[in-house]
């Protein structure tokens, strides 16, 4: 059977692609598009290393097919940086030391965005919520939390 | 493995009825892609059946709800005028994963998933919501109880999908709640679940209700006799003792590592009577 032709927008880009109908979004983003900031830990929507936004919607890219993405809008970690220039979470995550492998962050970074676009005020208990779906093996999520809350702070003043 | 993503039901189950293997509908994919990856399922054709407008919608009609089957958790959650009427119902759909798994999965996919332990079926069982399918013979509507038969399996035909939920129009006085049993705060598989709906007659006492449990048989459980057991009552101690020992009888459930038989039959009366008393106080505020 033929490949899948997908035309779609990653990071303001317009991207085409060809792939299998079995390929996840996140395989055809690290092997078709070379953009391998989104990891992948367990292939089944549980570490969330691989979460993207799609139509701005915080989404498992291992739990989409690629072929599903035609004409929709994607987000991934390679987008956050403003050049040379860190995205404040970014920044932040450096500063509190919110991570030690880093196999984790592209995806906490991600989805701590989604929801600061969504509610520039959350709580502490939003924020463990929000992030539940985000595993990290190293830091025992403390500064992850506190990274977020205090760039949810500058972001604000 | 093909590919399809149609813009009607009837492509759609043309498609499904046409397979000659195995054919999966492919909503959120939360389980689908899952069991895919773990090599359960090897379909010959997967139906992506979100670009069907009714699957992605959520309306008020005929006084009540009609959910699309492939909306999502996140979006019934921004819904307020929805979350207002059926409280429950979108408590239980975001209790399903993560934020990430939100964004995707779905309450035609929670049911059609099979799953005893679905934390949304119990909620719309006890709405008393019914499944809109669509077939090669056309339409019909299924009460939500009477879709799964047990674990996988569905009382869905060759050839047929669910389109859409329809949830009653809600009466004056009356509250829903969803509750289930894990052994963390998030992110696991319900232990034992329980959904109650209730209306409030005009002296206050409990009219209507349905109760409904999860993960206590083979497939999600309508519990009359808990329903009977709370009605004409304002859930006083003895109507509370009637409505967990009616709920503990209905239980038939496995041992396993989540819950032996002996705990999952405790907490689905424990579980049962404090759904009904968040219901019962929604009610009354409604």
């Amino acid at each position: 059977m033929a490949k899948h032709h997908v035309t779609a927008t990653v990071n303001g880009d317009e991207v085409e692609f060809l792939c299998e109908t079995e390929e996840t979004l996140l395989d055809v983003l690290r092997d078709g598009l070379n953009l391998t900031g989104s990891k992948e830990g367990c292939s089944s929507g549980d570490c969330g290393a691989c979460s993207v936004t799609l139509d701005g919607r915080l989404v498992c890219s291992c739990l989409v097919l690629g072929c599903e993405v035609g004409g929709r809008r994607i987000e991934t970690i390679e987008g956050m940086a403003r050049g040379e220039r860190l995205h404040p979470l970014q920044q932040k995550f450096l500063e509190h030391a919110a991570l030690q492998c880093g196999i984790c962050t592209p995806g906490f970074l991600v989805a701590a965005k989604a929801l600061l676009e969504r509610d520039p005020d959350p709580d502490e208990t939003e924020v463990r919520y929000w992030l539940a779906g985000n595993l990290c093996r190293c830091t025992g999520y403390d500064k992850i939390i506190k990274a977020v809350m205090a760039t949810a702070a500058e972001m604000r003043s | 493995m093909r590919y399809e993503a149609p813009e009607s039901f009837e492509t759609a189950v043309a498609l499904l009825a046409g397979a000659k293997g195995d054919a999966r509908v492919l909503a959120g994919g939360t389980d689908l892609l899952v069991q895919m990856r773990a090599d359960i399922l090897d379909p010959e054709l997967i139906v992506d059946i979100k670009k069907i407008p009714e699957t992605r919608a959520v309306t008020e009609e005929r006084g009540g709800w009609r959910i699309g089957a492939a909306v999502t958790g996140a979006e019934l959650k921004e819904s307020a005028r929805l979350k207002k009427a059926w409280p429950g119902v979108v408590e239980a759909a975001n209790l399903i994963g993560s934020t990430q798994v939100q964004g995707r999965a779905t309450l035609g996919g929670n049911l059609c998933n099979g799953s005893p332990a679905a934390d949304s079926v119990p909620a719309l069982i006890a709405a008393g919501a019914v499944a809109s399918v669509v077939g090669p013979k056309g339409r019909r509507e299924i009460p939500v109880e009477d879709v799964m038969l047990g674990p996988r399996k569905l009382s869905l035909q060759k050839g047929e999908l669910i389109a859409s939920f329809f949830l009653p129009p809600r009466p004056k006085g009356s509250g829903d709640a969803y509750l289930r049993f894990i052994p963390r705060t998030e992110m696991d598989i319900a232990v034992v679940g329980a959904g109650v709906s209730l209306t409030l007659d005009g002296a206050g006492k409990i009219g209507a209700a349905r109760v409904s449990l999860g993960a206590v048989a083979e497939k999600v459980l309508l519990v009359p006799a808990a329903a009977q057991a709370m009605a004409g009552s304002t859930l006083d101690q003895p109507a509370q003792e009637r409505l967990e020992a009616a709920a503990r009888a209905a239980c038939r459930p496995i041992d396993d590592k989540r819950g032996t038989v002996e705990f999952r039959t405790q907490v689905a009366g424990v579980l049962a009577r404090r759904a009904a008393l968040i219901a019962l106080e929604r009610a009354r505020a409604n």
